[in-house]
């Protein structure tokens, strides 16, 4: 075969395809993945016992009023974190991203306002470095059992996390318009209410949604540390082993995020 | 073009020329952020919050004790041995639980996607909805379930990432997919290409940037989510982590907060060079 | 391939329902191996006449009818696989960017190739020669290992032409060739098109902005309005004929042809 009729690409994807082999076989061993010791027959047994005591769910009046109540806290945690968070989220975002830079307009940032911008995403890695249920232990610690810990926790580590995705859907976007009007001598926030905001408003918001929806799962988890919400009772019944209680609550946490997809759609659908 | 210019009427107070109005009761947008305003106070308004003794000198005083001892890390060679375990384990768990997720994540976008106007697309919406019922459920909730059938240990653990990553990566790579230019594809339907030889020809080379970086930060997520499974026995950095903090043993504790903070920040670092890389 | 066409109408996919079509009743026969040069203003409709040709689009009335058969009488496994015989160039070459130009130019063989095969592709490309052969005809065979972003628009309009080559269509429905060529480039690709049309035994169709360039065609429809305004051999093209074609858009005549989009039939949205 002539040279020029030979793929250039094959030699480095051979190459690379080795190395993710390679790297990912330790992991196999790590995980200590054995996927067939889940049709043993010992595995088997307790999973069918578990799986039919799930039927049927537990359905009772006074029940379905404390996993009601349980819900609703749920979903105050999540909202009230979620709150908090965007207030510490927005300012930091708008510190850290350099698409409002108006020293790195001619080419290179100037070295104070680069310092700022990566101490502040440093600021932001840490906030979200530290699961929030890690958080939420502390905060336990801190201010005693209950919801407190739950919204600290969400409002930190969310804080963090929406700060980040903040900067880079706003960094990845096409910075023309923005670029134009900081050239222009707008400030930087001018600049972002007039070229960045509404070119990203739409991804922004379903991000922000979307992490309302992560922050009720998360909420409902920080339970399991006494947060309080639905969390708690699900590791309660688990504890006692009440696989009827355990249904309940998953259908019903499975129905709240069920319904907050279906608001994030129609938010999105309304602000398009 | 040498007809006289017609002089505009004085525009200040004509109504059609005033913009819509701010609020209209058809305004669904409106009344959309009206009732999430609401939402946002009912729930401050009836969780129980402590402010006042979050707030207070007593709080403060505790939690300033409890920043000073974790600014004393274990050093201690024998348990570091063990942290660095625990965090290839942790590491391990996320890259094979986002793996799996990938494959099954692609496989289920695939029906869950309409690729063009006159797709019929069957199996979209039930698709749609285990992908659903997949994302609904933490990946802790699948850890504590999945125990019972593979056992304490990681490989729960990585089961339970892989299923619930499944949900969420399906369902970003069903839109991604919705949302790719459809140029390329229809030219090759028009051709009478079937679906999966366009998929591999067209839409997938157009969303693969956008693959990769779903996958990598939703491993990076992976990675927070394995060091937390070991709460309740998933193995990883968090089983540590949960024996420690139980036991008082603070400067371990802030040893293997140390590691989790590295390891999320090496994998952030290491997400954004591929990003690089990939936009070159 | 032969086609008759008969008091065929279509109208865009993007079109409301009750807006005119943008193609009113047309007659047409084309014998196989004929090549024909469609010409018209903007907004004549040949590009929703070259769509329903290839089948994309479903007439609103009347009949097509590709080598006796009629497509839209047909199961739609047997659809696809007359799709498989036809060739649609569509206007903005549709290559996706980060794909390499060996992709995009073999993806024109997906048609008669398994599954199996599709896949081995994608790994290492096989048919590489073929690719070549037809990328030289164009005189790209250079940019074979290129990524289809790293090509100028001129570029990616050839690469979108030699994709034609390595199908194994016999009808090659081709929308504005030439819109982002320079004219001698422009010259050279529609006589490596017409030429390797005429060896590979296939019926060319091709709408075109450059009138210099249709009169090489042995035949030429010019379209108004939706409907045919002439159709003869391009030896009776005068100059009359052309001015009344392209009465009120008289620039279109002598300019540079407009930028890709502009053709397409714009929707109607209410309120």
């Amino acid at each position: 075969m002539p040279p020029q009729l030979r793929d250039p690409a094959w030699v480095s994807r051979v190459f690379w395809t080795s190395v993710a082999l390679v790297l990912l076989a330790p992991a196999f061993v790590l995980t200590e993945f054995r996927p067939w010791t889940l049709f043993e027959p010992a595995a088997l047994k307790s999973t069918k016992r578990f799986l039919a005591d799930f039927f049927p769910p537990k359905i009772e009046a006074e029940f379905l009023l404390l996993v009601a109540r349980e819900c609703w806290r749920t979903v105050a945690i999540a909202t009230a974190g979620m709150a908090l968070a965007l207030l510490i989220a927005i300012p930091l975002t708008l510190l850290s991203t350099s698409a409002l830079s108006i020293s790195a307009l001619p080419g290179r940032m100037h070295l104070i306002p680069l310092f700022i911008r990566q101490a502040t995403r440093w600021l932001l890695i840490v906030l979200r470095s530290v699961p929030e249920l890690v958080w939420a232990l502390v905060f336990v610690r801190v201010v005693g059992l209950g919801p407190t810990a739950g919204v600290l926790a969400i409002a930190l580590t969310y804080g963090g996390m929406l700060g980040k995705v903040y900067g880079e859907i706003l960094e990845s976007d096409e910075s023309h318009a923005t670029n134009t009007l900081l050239r222009n001598g707008a400030g930087r926030l001018q600049a972002f209410f007039y070229g960045l905001l509404p070119q990203s408003s739409a991804e922004l918001t379903s991000y922000t949604v979307y992490r309302w929806e992560c922050a009720i799962r998360s909420s409902a988890v920080l339970g399991f540390v006494g947060a309080g919400g639905l969390g708690q009772q699900m590791d309660n019944s688990m504890k006692m082993f009440q696989g009827g209680e355990v249904a309940t609550m998953l259908l019903v946490f499975m129905m709240l995020v069920g319904l907050a997809d279906y608001a994030s759609a129609r938010l999105r659908k309304v602000l398009a | 073009m040498n007809a006289p210019a017609v002089k505009p009427p004085a525009a200040a107070n004509e109504a059609y020329r005033l913009p819509p109005k701010l609020f209209s009761a058809r305004c669904a947008a409106c009344w959309f952020l009206l009732g999430l305003a609401a939402l946002t106070f009912a729930s401050f308004w009836t969780l129980d919050l402590q402010w006042a003794k979050f707030l207070s000198a007593e709080s403060a005083r505790r939690m300033g004790k409890f920043l000073a001892e974790l600014l004393s890390p274990s050093m201690d060679p024998v348990f570091l041995k063990k942290l660095l375990i625990a965090s290839l384990e942790t590491i391990a768990m996320s890259a094979l639980g986002t793996l799996l997720a990938v494959i099954a994540g692609l496989a289920l976008a695939l029906p869950a996607s309409r690729t063009h106007a006159e797709d019929t697309a069957y199996w979209r919406v039930p698709t749609r909805l285990i992908l659903n019922g997949l994302r609904s459920i933490p990946e802790l909730v699948w850890a504590a379930l999945l125990i019972i059938s593979a056992g304490l240990g990681p490989f729960a653990g990585t089961l339970a990432l892989g299923l619930h990553t499944t949900g969420v990566l399906g369902r970003l790579f069903a839109e991604a997919i919705e949302n790719a230019p459809p140029g390329p594809a229809y030219a090759l339907r028009v051709q009478g290409v079937p679906a999966g030889r366009v998929f591999l020809y067209s839409t997938l080379v157009q969303i693969l940037p956008q693959l990769l970086s779903y996958t990598l930060y939703r491993w990076e997520n992976n990675i927070r989510a394995a060091a937390v499974l070991g709460v309740v026995g998933g193995g990883g950095l968090g089983q540590m982590l949960a024996f420690h903090m139980g036991l008082f043993h603070m400067s371990e504790t802030s040893s293997i907060l140390i590691a989790m903070i590295l390891l999320v920040a090496l994998v952030d670092l290491l997400s954004y060079v591929s990003r690089r890389v990939l936009q070159r | 391939m032969r086609i008759n066409v008969e008091g065929l109408s279509a109208r865009h996919r993007a079109a409301a329902a009750r807006a005119p079509a943008a193609l009113k009743p047309v007659t047409l026969n084309i014998a196989a191996g004929e090549q024909v040069a469609i010409i018209g203003p903007s907004g004549a409709g040949k590009t929703t006449l070259l769509h329903a040709l290839a089948c994309a689009l479903q007439p609103v009335s009347g009949k097509l009818a590709l080598d006796g058969i009629d497509p839209w009488q047909i199961s739609v496994a047997r659809l696809q696989k007359l799709r498989g015989r036809l060739f649609l160039a569509p206007q903005s070459p549709p290559l996706p960017p980060r794909q390499r130009v060996i992709t995009a130019v073999l993806a024109a063989r997906l048609p008669r190739q398994s599954l199996a095969a599709s896949l081995r592709s994608l790994i290492y490309p096989i048919h590489i020669a073929e690719a070549e052969a037809a990328l030289a005809r164009f005189d790209l065979a250079n940019k074979l290992w290129d990524r289809v972003d790293r090509l100028s628009g001129g570029e990616r309009q050839r690469v979108g032409l030699a994709r034609a080559l390595v199908s194994s269509a016999s009808l090659w429905l081709v929308d504005e060739p030439l819109s982002s060529l320079d004219p001698s480039r422009a010259a050279q690709a529609i006589d490596s098109l017409t030429r390797s049309a005429r060896e590979h035994g296939a019926t060319l169709i091709t709408t075109l902005h450059q009138v210099d360039v249709a009169t090489r065609f042995a035949r030429v429809i010019g379209l108004r309005d939706g409907e045919l305004h002439f159709d003869l051999p391009s030896h009776d093209i005068t100059r009359e004929r052309l001015t009344a074609l392209y009465a009120q858009h008289e620039h279109e005549l002598h300019g540079a042809a407009p930028t890709p989009g502009d053709d397409a039939p714009a929707a109607l949205y209410c309120r």
